[in-house]
């Protein structure tokens, strides 16, 4: 999957299997789910930046656009400790709660990190270089992008604001303020700025739930003894605590019977899950839904006509991890 | 004798079965009744209401509810390309976003194909489903929605469902020599005898399964002893020489220093406890 920002994986199909049984999530999980999967969007963008400009040609924004992501994936590590395959969301809540000096770590990387976009910014965004080499190269109109299924910054790059934070509120993206940038341009220098205005937009979103995070109650896993564990001090106090542990480590969570497809929007578009469930352990069918298998296909109507120089620009440009092909 | 047998008078072997060989919970209760998700009645929502006034016009709707907020339709096999255009030009639902298969051969010996579909505009998701038999070929979709192009060669590769009139039906994941379709319930989780020697028999021919092996398929094992593929940290010996129990500290620096590199020292170099 999705290795470039592998929390959004995982909240993914915690958030599928939550619709499926029905959960709620307390409010304080809510607000770090948020906090990681925008997190996950600004080191996402980060590494697509980078690693497009690096293909295109400039080197010197790679090695800045892997410093300011260096100093994410150090929050996301004090988070949750590993750095690239993180596994940060459970079902039904999160692991722990924020460790100390969290809050002020993430600010600080906060309050520089406009700076540094605008830096980025300074760099290419007038470079003749770079717009040469990204405008008017790989125009993706509407109608292409609805037909192909492009989903994400790639379909907002083709005009059509469509995104699932906004239209289909999950966790608590409703009770934000935060725009959704389009091009009108659809080509690939559109995406870019797109993608850049993405992370402002990002850190707004964050630094709105901050002060969500401290007014919020200190549970973080919901309290669903049927589907999920009770807190490990429980287990090691109550006896009934610890039975239904070993029920649930043994025989599995037992969901109900129906089937739910669940989208949210991952850094690169629509990640969905299908789960079809018959009411056992595991599920009977489960179809992950990775935008860049998508956004792969679309390749073939739009390299035809371009350079071969051009292809380099485009593949860069769709943000496509080859991990969402073969999931 | 008694009802008991003992190994020698054993001659057939034990029966398996193997339309679903797929892994099963290590302990279920016999007096579980599973609850189901609430299905709900078209008329609790008005869009999805409208839409299946309209569709009912025009094809045969042979079950429609709405499950935790998205309209599920049961329509013909027959009737795919046709409803998926009606929708898309008449009721507006824009994308295409996901087509897969069920597979049921097991229980029914049938597929249930879905397509997940979105509209934009009216801010809804639907789901169209219909059943097949296992060999019943279905057509393509991808005159109406093209994101339809590698779904379904992802279908057929991993159901081997039929589908005609597509304009590259070839597997897209697997190679294409590939035997057997990986995600039917009838295919062993960690492949079958064909896929453990598919590479040995690719690159070296069958003759050297033999002297080979069966491929290892524990993507986690680290053979210490092997000093070919891994290397011990704080135990690094050469390649392929034999792997020693001493430790050893480098600081990977040539003797004498590299040329414009200063000698990075560990017990010289300042750790930070926090980025600068």
């Amino acid at each position: 999957m999705d290795y470039i920002a592998a929390s959004s994986n995982n909240y993914g199909f915690a958030h599928a299997v939550e619709t499926l049984i029905g959960l709620e999530v307390p409010r304080r999980a809510q607000t770090i789910r948020m906090m990681l999967l925008e997190l996950n969007r600004i080191t996402s963008h980060l590494f697509w930046l980078a690693a497009h400009a690096l293909d295109v040609g400039a080197m010197t924004i790679f090695l800045y656009a892997f410093r300011e992501r260096e100093y994410a994936m150090d929050l996301i590590e004090d988070y949750c400790g590993a750095r690239l395959t993180h596994s940060s969301i459970r079902i039904g809540g999160v692991p722990l709660d924020l460790p100390e000096n969290w809050i002020t770590k993430l600010s600080k990387f906060l309050d520089k990190l406009p700076e540094n976009i605008a830096d980025y910014e300074g760099l290419i965004d007038q470079n003749r270089i770079w717009k040469m080499r990204l405008e008017d190269v790989g125009v993706i109109t509407p109608e292409m992008a609805q037909s192909w299924g492009c989903s994400g910054p790639m379909l907002r790059g083709s005009g059509i604001a469509w995104d699932i934070r906004k239209e289909e509120p999950y966790e608590l993206y409703d009770e934000v303020e935060f725009d959704v940038p389009i091009s009108d341009t659809f080509d690939s220098y559109g995406r870019y700025k797109l993608h850049m205005e993405e992370m402002r937009q990002s850190i707004r979103i964050i630094r709105q739930v901050i002060p969500k995070y401290y007014k919020s109650e200190p549970e973080i896993m919901a309290h669903a003894p049927q589907y999920i564990s009770a807190p490990k001090e429980q287990i090691m106090t109550q006896n009934y605590s610890l039975m239904q542990h070993f029920v649930l480590v043994t025989q599995g969570m037992r969901p109900p019977v129906g089937e739910v497809y669940v989208a949210t929007e991952s850094p690169k578009g629509e990640l969905g899950f299908y789960i079809n469930s018959q009411g056992g352990a595991y599920p009977y069918r489960l179809k992950l839904r990775a935008p860049s298998f998508w956004h792969t296909s679309i390749l073939q109507e739009l390299l035809p006509g371009h350079y071969l120089a051009d292809v380099v620009t485009i593949i860069g440009n769709s943000n496509i991890v080859f991990g969402e092909i073969d999931r | 004798m008694g009802f008991a047998q003992t190994k020698g008078d054993n001659k057939m072997r034990k029966y398996t079965d193997k339309k679903n060989v797929q892994k099963k919970p290590y302990y279920t209760n016999r007096f579980w009744v599973a609850p189901q998700i609430p299905k709900e009645d078209i008329s609790s929502d008005e869009v999805f209401a409208n839409d299946i006034e309209k569709l009912k016009e025009k094809f045969e709707i042979k079950e429609a509810y709405i499950q935790r907020g998205q309209l599920v339709i049961y329509i013909n096999a027959s009737d795919n390309v046709e409803v998926l255009t009606y929708l898309r030009d008449e009721l507006a639902y824009n994308f295409l976003n996901e087509l897969s298969a069920i597979d049921w051969l097991d229980k029914k010996a049938e597929f249930e194909i879905f397509y997940q579909m979105l509209s934009t505009s009216k801010k809804k998701r639907a789901r169209i489903k219909f059943f097949i038999k296992e060999k019943e070929p279905i057509r393509t979709v991808t005159a109406v929605y093209k994101s339809a192009d590698w779904a379904e060669r992802e279908l057929y590769d991993m159901f081997g469902v039929i589908i005609t009139g597509h304009h590259y039906m070839k597997r897209i994941l697997m190679p294409e020599d590939w035997f057997g379709h990986p995600l039917r319930k009838s295919y062993p989780l960690q492949g079958d005898e064909e896929a453990s020697w598919y590479e040995i028999d690719k690159i070296f021919g069958k003759e050297y399964r033999d002297i080979i092996g069966p491929e290892n398929r524990d993507s986690s094992r680290v053979d210490e002893d092997d000093t070919y593929n891994f290397s011990r940290i704080h135990h690094e010996v050469g390649f392929g020489e034999k792997p020693s129990s001493e430790v050893v500290h480098t600081d990977y620096q040539e003797e004498g220093g590299v040329f414009l590199i200063k000698s990075l020292k560990k017990s010289d170099s300042k750790i930070l406890k926090e980025r600068p």
